[in-house]
């Protein structure tokens, strides 16, 4: 994890009442250094979230509004028969709930993305990257940190959405949290590869028709994906290898206590895939950095 | 490796696809110097202070920092090395306290020995009682204050600051340079200082020119240039002739 490591020492001389510099360094390099970095990544990531309630509140209207409007609307219509994980005939409320925690997680990969842009764009991005840890930790560090977010967004829906007609068993709720992680990594990891790709904050808007709507849509979040084949086989394939599906199933049947190995290989595939590219993208002497000049795109 | 200098770049060159952006720097800073870096706009200092930074990799060349080579040991280096950019890059919507606890994580420190540090480094730039304030709060000399603070909570030996006195007014860009001049003369402090005003030098500093790429002139602030030639005469005339190096 690290490629070095110091003792802690404290740098401070109080009896001279000066920062002393006769130590090394004042941190620790090694990976319990780390896990303080990481810690402290999360932590700013949390801090921000909290301190921006219009964020929050509009992360969890989201899917509320579908919840409560569309799916009400749509219950009469489209009825959804007996598929696993479901062990008897659920309403549409019911068989939406999954899709839309996340599209929360969807939705906060993306902001995440976004915030790694800002933080290009102010240059707090040149801050982070200056810490002595390998790069790719610190990358990892902010996809984690990212991830940290989207589920408290998405337990957030959860608990309102216990008050409509959820039906998910009490286990559920812990269960599904090994997959929020690997779901959330898996969204994150593909924002943190678009923010590579994304010079300016103007150009996220692209990001938003081009990526996100095409996901959500094409996927078995709304819809099961046995309805989709019957009206296109081939949009049903479409929705097959859109890995949005794949982590709406995992988490679908993680809440009703159940694994879907395919749905996990792809999932934790896909995030390994996007992760690595952005570790390329965001390497010094390859990637973006090498090509545009930077974290901050700047030429000189 | 304890006599080694503080910053050793030698040979490095830059490119932007076919724009040669730095091209053959050499310089060195030793322990406890303050060296200016004096070149107008686009002379390539934010490049040199980004391939310091290791925000980008050198294509040709060598940095070292206090004897640890950049390319072989970034983490020993990087950990060594204190950065003030020229961009402001404190997070305006947290608290003074939020940022640099941040900072101090980023670079493995825990928050107890952070909680410290962070009071007596506020003490030291003056600005201990906005320790709770959000920093949108703060007017730029105080951010940059805060900035220095930050810079300097993992005990770096080498400090970079970017232009950090661009857009101040006097008072505060006053408060800065005593800052960073104290820290060189009663901690021993290197420093190397990336500027375009002049009256932030001192005659015995060491300088070094860049004009598009290339380092023109070197020296003690005070003897660059012709015989009675005052330093900005001479870098107006240096940085307004052809290329060559120095």
């Amino acid at each position: 994890m690290s490629r070095s490591s110091n003792p802690v020492a404290t740098a401070t001389d109080p009896a001279a009442g000066a920062v002393s510099h006769a130590v090394p360094h004042a941190g620790r390099l090694d990976a319990v250094g780390y896990l303080i970095a990481l810690g402290g990544i999360v932590r700013r990531e949390l801090l921000r979230f909290f301190n921006q309630k219009e964020r929050f509140f509009s992360a969890l209207v989201r899917p509320l509004v579908w919840l409560f409007i569309f799916a009400a609307g749509f219950r009469n219509t489209l009825g959804v028969s007996i598929v696993p994980p479901y062990e008897t005939y659920v309403l549409y409320e019911v068989y939406v709930i999954p899709g839309l925690a996340v599209m929360i997680q969807l939705f906060n990969g993306m902001q995440s993305s976004l915030s790694m842009v800002y933080d290009r764009e102010v240059g707090s991005m040149k801050v982070l990257l200056t810490s002595p840890y390998p790069r790719w930790t610190l990358l990892f560090a902010k996809l984690i940190a990212g991830v940290s977010v989207s589920i408290v967004q998405a337990y957030a829906f959860l608990a309102v959405a216990y008050f409509w007609e959820t039906d998910i068993p009490p286990v559920g709720y812990l269960a599904a949290l090994p997959a929020f992680l690997l779901a959330g990594m898996m969204l994150g990891a593909i924002g943190l590869f678009l923010s590579s790709l994304v010079r300016q904050l103007e150009n996220f808007a692209s990001v938003m028709n081009f990526v996100i709507f095409p996901m959500f849509f094409a996927s078995s979040a709304l819809y099961p994906l046995w309805r989709i084949r019957e009206s296109s086989d081939t949009l049903y394939w479409i929705c097959m290898i859109n890995p949005f599906t794949h982590a709406v199933e995992l988490v679908r049947f993680a809440l009703y206590g159940k694994f879907e190995p395919l749905a996990c290989a792809v999932v934790i595939g896909t995030t390994l895939a996007f992760f690595t590219l952005a570790v390329i993208a965001y390497d010094p002497g390859r990637g973006i950095m090498a090509r545009r000049g930077g974290p901050a795109g700047e030429p000189t | 490796m304890s006599d080694s200098p503080a910053l050793d770049i030698a040979h490095v060159s830059h490119r932007f696809g076919q724009r040669s952006a730095l091209s053959d720097v050499s310089l060195t800073v030793g322990r406890g110097r303050f060296m200016a870096l004096l070149g107008p706009n686009g002379a390539g200092k934010t490049t040199l202070f980004s391939v310091i930074t290791r925000l980008y990799n050198n294509q040709d060349g060598r940095v070292s920092i206090l004897g640890h080579p950049l390319d072989r040991e970034p983490s020993r280096a990087l950990a060594r090395l204190g950065v003030v950019f020229q961009a402001r890059t404190l997070d305006t919507d947290l608290t003074v306290a939020q940022n640099l606890h941040y900072h101090a994580s980023l670079h493995g420190i825990t928050r107890r020995a952070a909680r410290e540090r962070i009071a007596h480094l506020l003490d030291r730039v003056g600005l201990a009682e906005r320790r709770d304030d959000k920093i949108r709060t703060l007017s730029g000399g105080q951010s940059r204050r805060i900035e220095i603070a930050r810079s300097l909570i993992h005990a770096p030996r080498l400090l970079l600051l970017d232009e950090p006195t661009v857009g101040l007014d006097l008072e505060s860009r006053a408060d800065i340079v005593g800052i960073v001049r104290a820290l060189v003369r009663e901690e021993g402090l290197s420093v190397l200082w990336a500027t375009h005003i002049f009256e932030e030098l001192s005659p015995d500093d060491d300088a070094v020119v860049l004009h598009r790429g290339r380092i023109v002139a070197r020296g003690r602030a005070g003897e660059i240039g012709e015989p009675g030639e005052t330093l900005e005469a001479a870098f107006r005339r240096l940085v307004s002739e052809p290329r060559q190096a120095a």
